[in-house]
C-alpha cells in the first residue's frame, strides 16, 4: 500500500470530490450565462468561461503545490501571511482603482486585477488559528480575547474602508470559531446579533412605536416571570431589553443616516416596503423569475432564457446561482445546496478529528467563511437576504475568488492529511 | 505539560458545540430549500404553462417629443411604423422559402440577416426587417405565428409637414456602435438624433423607454402579460420643443434663397432666439426618414453643392464692409475718434486702401457708414491700434481683438446649434509669427474693412446686427424657446452679454445704418421698405476663390428692433444686388406679414446665380 504514504492517499477525497463537483458546475454555468452575446466554445479565453478555465487550472496547480508543502509551514508563517494581506489591504486603499463604488482592486498589469479582500479572509483565518492554537492563549482571559478581536477586526475594518460592505460582513463568520473555542458569551453574542437583526427588520416593517410596545409587553412578561421564579441574571435580562428598546428608536435614524442610499433601497425592496422596478427591485425580480422559471427539473443545460439576456445582473459573478436554478431547476438547486451543506459538515467533522488546535481552528474558520458566503449569496438570489455583492465560493466567475477559496481549502486538506503526524 | 492537558480537556468539553454550528448550517440549508421549493415547484406564476414557455421582453418605445415653431405650428411629428424583430435562438423549423416570399426578400438575404442578428446576439432581439408599413404589418401579422422567433415591435418615424428648416431640425438615424457602447440606454436599432435640434436635444426628446414582459408559447403566440404586468413599465414620452423659429418666415427665406447659395440668419434681438435659419441649397427633411434615408443621405452627401452643410454656422466668410460698424464702435469706445471725426477720402485714388464709392471727400462716421467709405475705416482702425494710451501698436491690437471677441466674434456661442464654427480673429501671436515680429497698421490694413484673415459665420454676423439693435448687448443666439413641460431653458441662453461699448456710441452707428436705407447716397437705398424704418449695412466680400460674396446685415424697426439679420449670397457680387433686397423682404415679412413690393419679391425669388459660370 504505497498510496498510504503518498499525499494522494492521505487527502480527504470526499471533500475534494465535492470541491471538484462545485467547480465544474460553476464553470458550466458561467459558460451558459455568457452565451447571450453570441456562440463561442467553452474554452474561448476571450470569454468568461475560457478565463474561468484558466483560473480553475491555476487553482488546481497551486492547490497541488500546497499539498507538497511542509504542513507546519502554515502555522509557522501564519503571522507573516496575515501581515502581507493586511499590507495589501492598505495598498488597495491608497492606490486601488475604484470599481463599482468599492475600491477593492490592485491592477497587476496585463489586464489582471487582484482583489486582496478575497485573500484577507484566508490570512485572518490562519492568524486566528495560529494565535488561538498557542498553549498559553485562553479565550477566558481578557487579553487573549482582545488580541483575537484585533486579528479579526483590523482586516475587517480595512475592507469596510474600501466600501466593500459585503466582504466586511463575512468577517462576522469568525464568531463561530470563537463560540467553538469556548469564548464566554459567544453564544449569547450570536443570539443578541440575531435579536438585533429581528428588531431591525420588524421596526422597519411595523414602525418604531408598535415595535416599542411589542418589546415593552415582552419585557413586562419576562420580568414577571423572573420575579415570580426568582431566577438569576435579572439585571442582564433588564439591560438587554433596555438596549433593544433603545435600539428600536435609533433604527430609523441609523437606517436613514448610516446606510448608503443603495443599501437602504435594497433592504426596503427585500422587505417589500418599496417597489423599485428599475433598480434593486428589478434585479431581485429578474433573479427570482430566472430561478422560479426553472421548475422541478430545469430547462436543461444551455437552454435557459432569462439568464442569457442581461436581465439578470452580474449573471456570471454574483448571480450565477440564477443560471443553476433556471437550467437545473429545483433538482439542480438541491444538488448545489447539498454539496455546500455536505462540504461544510465534512469540514467541521474533519476539524474535530484534528490533533492540533491550529488545524481545528483553521477548519472552523474556513467553514464559517464559506457558510456566510453561501448563505448571503444564495439568500440574495432567492430574496431572503438583501442584495450584497459577494461571490458564491467555487462557482462565481472571478480569479481572485476562485484562487483564494481553493488555496484556503487546499491548506486545510494538507493539515488534515498530516494530522496523524501531529503528536 | 499541565497547561496543554487542560486545553485538551477544555476543547473536548466544547466539542459538543460543533452540533450547534452544524445545526445552524443545516437549518439555513433547509430554510433555503423550502424557499426554493416554493419558488420553483409550488409557485406556478413563474412558469405558467409549459417549461418551453418563453418570456419576451418587448421594449415600449416612448413617443419622441414633437417640435413646434414659436407660434405653435407643428414642425415635426411622429408616424407609426413596425419593425419585424428576430431572436435567432428561437427560430426553429420555419418554412424559409415561404417566409421570404411573404417578406419579398431572397433566401440569401434571409441567411445574411439571420447571421448578422446572430453575430449581435442569439438571445436578444434585433431588427430583421425595419420599418414595415401599416398595410404589410396587418398582412404579415396574421400569419406570423407560423414563424417562431419573429415578432413585431412598434416604432415611430419623424415626419415634417411643411418640409422646411432641414438643417435646424436635423434628423434621426439608427444609433451606431459607439453610441450604443457609450450609453446603455440605446440598443441596436434604436433611433437617435444625428444633427440639428434632434441631436442637441436628444435627451429631452427621446423620453424614457418602457418594458413589457409578455409570455410567448412554443407556437410564437403571445399568451398575455406576464404576472399581470407587474414587471411592466410604461414608457414616458419625450418633451416637446418649442423653437424660436417662425415657420412662415423660414419658408419665405427658403423661397427667397432659391437658386442661390448662402444663408439667412434672423434673430429676435430681445431674446437671442433665432427666427429664421436658412442654409441654401437645402433639402426636404422628409428625405432622411425611414428606409429611404440611407440612399438619400448618400446622394445628398455626394452632391457637389453640399446641401447637407449648414452654411449659417459651418460656413465662414470675410465680413467685408459689414465689419465697419465693429471698427467704428471700437474706435469710439477707445476714444480714438468722436462721431464728428472726419478722415479724408480720395475716392479710387486713396492709399493704402482705395474707395469703391464716390462721395463727399471728407465724411464723418455716419456718412462713412452710409457711403461705405473704405479709407475712413482704415484710418479709424489705424488710429485705434496706434492710440498712444495703449503704449504700442501690439497692445493696441490686443485691445482691438479683445473687443471683437466681446462682440461675439472669433469664438463659438456654444448654445444648441451643432457643427458651429469659431470663425477667425487673428491673434497678436499669429502676426508676430507671420511677419517675424515686425508689423504695423499698414501690414494689417485689410482688417479695417473686414478683409484679410478675418472670418465670421453668418450667425456671428447676425448677432452683430442684434448687438447694434440692442445698443450694446446680446443673448447668445439659440434655437430653443421653451420646453413642452415648461422646464427652464439653459441659463446660458438667457444670460445677457454686454459688449463693453457704451450705448451712446451705438446710437451714432445706428443712425449711420439707417441712412444706408434712407440717405441720398445710402448703399441700400434701393431696398428701402416703405413704412418701416430699418438700419443696415452692405458688404461685398472679396473672395479669393471666385466672385465676391454679397452680404448684408440689418435690423428693424429702428425705434424698437424686433428682428436683426445677416444675409450672405455666395458669389452674389455687390451687397446691394442680392443681400440687401432679400434682407429688406425678410424684415418686411416678419413685421408686416407680407411684402408691399411684389416685384422685388418676384425678382428675388426667381433670380438665380449661375454657379457654373462663377469664376
Amino acid at each position: 500500500m504505497t498510496d498510504r504514504n503518498s499525499i494522494i492517499g492521505k487527502v480527504d477525497w470526499p471533500l475534494l470530490l465535492m470541491y471538484f463537483g462545485l467547480v465544474l458546475i460553476g464553470w458550466l454555468s458561467i459558460y451558459s450565462a455568457g452565451l447571450g452575446d453570441g456562440n463561442h466554445p467553452i474554452y474561448d479565453v476571450s470569454q468568461f468561461s475560457g478565463k474561468q478555465m484558466i483560473w480553475i487550472g491555476s487553482s488546481l496547480l497551486i492547490g497541488f503545490i500546497i499539498l507538497l508543502f511542509d504542513a507546519k509551514f502554515f502555522d509557522a508563517f501564519a503571522i507573516w501571511i496575515f501581515a502581507i494581506v493586511v499590507f495589501l489591504l492598505v495598498v488597495v486603499l491608497v492606490y486601488g482603482k475604484a470599481t463599482k463604488g468599492a475600491t477593492s482592486w490592485i491592477s497587476l498589469g496585463g489586464g489582471f486585477k487582484l482583489q486582496p479582500s478575497e485573500f484577507a479572509k484566508m490570512g485572518t483565518a490562519l492568524a486566528l488559528a495560529s494565535y488561538l492554537g498557542r498553549y498559553d492563549v485562553d479565550l477566558k482571559n481578557r487579553k487573549s480575547r482582545l488580541i483575537a478581536y484585533a486579528i479579526i477586526l483590523v482586516p475587517a475594518a480595512l475592507v469596510l474602508l474600501q466600501n466593500d460592505t459585503g466582504s466586511a460582513l463575512v468577517f462576522a463568520s469568525f464568531i463561530f470559531v470563537l463560540y467553538r473555542e469556548g469564548m464566554p458569551g459567544a453564544g449569547v453574542l450570536m443570539l443578541i446579533a440575531l435579536g438585533a437583526v429581528a428588531v431591525f427588520v420588524l421596526t422597519l416593517l411595523w414602525g418604531s412605536k408598535v415595535m416599542a410596545i411589542v418589546l415593552g409587553c415582552m419585557f413586562a412578561l419576562t420580568l414577571t416571570y423572573y420575579l415570580l421564579t426568582k431566577k438569576k441574571g435579572l439585571w442582564t435580562m433588564v439591560t438587554v431589553f433596555v438596549c433593544f428598546i433603545a435600539f428600536v428608536f435609533v433604527v430609523d435614524y441609523a437606517f436613514q443616516k448610516v446606510l448608503e442610499p443603495h443599501q437602504r433601497i435594497r433592504i426596503e425592496v427585500l422587505l417589500g416596503l418599496k417597489e423599485d422596478m428599475q433598480g434593486a427591485g428589478y434585479n431581485l425580480h429578474q433573479s427570482k423569475i430566472a430561478i422560479g422559471s426553472g421548475g422541478v427539473f430545469g430547462k436543461g443545460f444551455l437552454q435557459g432564457t432569462q439568464t442569457k439576456y442581461d436581465f439578470v445582473p452580474e449573471q456570471h459573478t454574483d448571480f450565477i446561482f440564477c443560471t443553476i436554478g433556471e437550467e437545473g431547476g429545483f433538482v439542480g438547486s438541491l444538488v448545489v445546496l447539498l454539496l455546500y451543506v455536505g462540504m461544510l459538515i465534512r469540514i467541521i467533522r474533519m476539524a474535530e478529528r484534528q490533533r492540533s488546535d491550529f488545524s481545528r481552528i483553521y477548519g472552523y474558520s474556513i467553514a464559517g467563511i464559506i457558510f456566510v458566503h453561501v448563505a448571503i449569496n444564495i439568500g440574495m438570489t432567492i430574496g431572503l437576504v438583501p442584495v450584497i455583492g459577494i461571490p458564491l465560493p467555487f462557482l462565481s466567475y472571478g480569479g481572485s475568488s476562485m484562487l483564494a477559496f481553493s488555496i484556503m481549502l487546499a491548506i486545510f486538506v494538507k493539515q488534515d492529511a498530516n494530522r496523524l503526524n501531529v503528536l | 505539560m499541565q497547561g496543554i492537558t487542560d486545553m485538551k480537556i477544555t476543547n473536548r468539553n466544547q466539542a459538543s458545540r460543533q452540533y450547534v454550528i452544524i445545526g445552524i448550517i443545516v437549518a439555513v440549508g433547509v430554510l433555503y430549500l423550502i424557499k426554493l421549493f416554493s419558488l420553483q415547484v409550488l409557485d406556478k406564476t413563474y412558469k405558467e404553462t409549459a417549461d418551453s414557455n418563453v418570456l419576451r421582453f418587448v421594449t415600449q418605445y416612448p413617443a419622441r417629443g414633437k417640435i413646434y415653431d414659436r407660434n405653435g405650428e407643428l414642425l415635426v411629428y411622429n408616424e407609426a411604423v413596425y419593425d419585424l424583430m428576430v431572436i435567432p435562438s428561437q427560430v426553429k423549423d420555419i418554412d424559409t422559402a415561404e417566409f421570404c416570399r411573404l417578406l419579398g426578400i431572397t433566401e440569401s438575404v434571409f441567411a445574411d440577416r439571420i447571421n448578422k442578428a446572430r453575430s449581435y446576439s442569439s438571445f436578444k432581439a434585433s431588427a430583421f426587417v425595419p420599418q414595415i408599413s401599416k398595410e404589410d404589418y396587418a398582412h404579415i401579422g396574421e400569419i406570423l405565428y407560423r414563424y417562431p422567433g419573429f415578432f413585431f415591435q412598434t416604432r415611430t418615424l419623424r415626419h415634417y409637414p411643411n418640409s422646411i428648416a432641414a438643417h435646424t431640425l436635423g434628423d434621426i438615424g439608427e444609433a451606431d456602435k459607439e453610441q450604443i457602447d457609450a450609453d446603455p440606454y440605446y440598443q441596436r436599432g434604436d433611433y437617435v438624433g444625428k444633427s440639428g435640434v434632434e441631436k442637441f436635444y436628444e435627451k429631452e426628446l427621446r423620453g424614457k423607454k418602457g418594458l413589457k414582459v409578455v409570455m410567448v408559447d412554443v407556437h410564437n403566440r403571445e399568451k398575455g402579460s406576464y404576472r399581470d404586468g407587474m414587471l411592466d413599465s410604461l414608457p414616458s414620452p419625450g418633451k416637446d420643443l418649442y423653437l424660436g423659429l417662425d415657420a412662415e418666415l423660414q419658408a419665405y427665406g427658403e423661397q427667397l434663397m432659391n437658386g442661390k447659395t448662402g444663408s439667412i440668419v434672423a434673430i429676435d434681438p430681445k431674446t437671442g432666439e433665432i427666427l429664421a435659419f436658412v442654409s441654401s441649397p437645402t433639402y426636404d427633411p422628409n428625405l432622411l426618414v425611414g428606409r429611404v434615408r440611407g440612399a438619400n443621405f448618400r446622394a445628398l452627401l455626394n452632391d457637389p453643392k453640399k446641401p447637407l452643410i449648414n452654411r449659417a454656422v459651418s460656413g465662414t466668410y470675410p465680413p467685408g464692409s459689414t465689419f465697419k460698424m465693429v471698427n467704428g464702435l471700437i474706435a469710439l469706445q477707445s476714444g480714438s475718434i468722436v462721431p464728428a471725426t472726419q478722415f479724408h477720402c480720395n475716392g479710387p485714388g486713396s492709399t493704402p486702401i482705395r474707395c469703391t464709392h464716390f462721395h463727399g471727400s471728407s465724411p464723418n462716421l455716419a456718412n462713412a457708414i452710409e457711403n461705405s467709405c473704405n479709407p475712413y475705416f482704415y484710418e479709424a482702425f489705424k488710429t485705434t491700434i496706434n492710440n498712444p494710451k495703449f503704449g504700442d501698436i501690439k497692445k493696441g491690437y490686443e485691445y482691438w481683438k479683445n473687443m471683437t471677441w466681446a462682440m461675439g466674434l472669433g469664438h463659438k456661442f456654444d448654445t444648441d446649434i451643432p457643427y458651429e464654427k469659431s470663425g477667425n480673429i487673428p491673434t497678436r501671436a499669429y502676426y508676430d509669427k507671420m511677419y517675424d515680429g515686425s508689423w504695423n497698421s499698414v501690414t494689417i490694413r485689410s482688417l479695417g474693412i473686414g478683409q484679410g484673415e478675418i472670418l465670421v459665420t453668418p450667425l456671428q454676423l447676425a448677432n452683430i446686427a442684434a448687438t447694434i439693435a440692442n445698443e450694446g448687448f446680446y443673448y447668445p443666439p439659440h434655437l430653443i424657446r421653451a420646453f413642452g413641460d415648461s422646464t427652464a431653458i439653459p441659463e446660458k441662453m438667457t444670460t445677457k452679454i454686454y459688449t463693453g461699448v457704451e450705448p451712446r456710441h451705438y446710437k451714432v452707428i445706428k443712425a449711420g445704418m439707417q441712412s444706408v436705407f434712407e440717405g441720398g447716397h445710402g448703399t441700400a437705398r434701393g431696398s428701402k421698405i416703405p413704412g418701416i424704418t430699418a438700419g443696415g449695412k452692405t458688404g461685398t466680400a472679396q473672395n479669393p476663390h471666385g466672385d465676391n460674396h454679397s452680404i448684408f446685415i440689418a435690423f428693424a424697426p429702428v425705434e424698437d428692433p424686433k428682428i436683426a439679420l445677416s444675409i450672405i449670397i455666395e458669389n452674389g457680387g455687390y451687397g446691394s444686388t442680392w443681400a440687401a433686397p432679400i434682407a429688406s423682404l425678410m424684415m418686411e415679412k416678419y413685421i408686416r406679414g407680407y411684402s408691399e413690393r411684389p416685384n422685388v419679391e418676384k425678382r428675388m425669388m426667381e433670380g438665380f446665380i449661375n454657379y457654373s459660370k462663377v469664376k
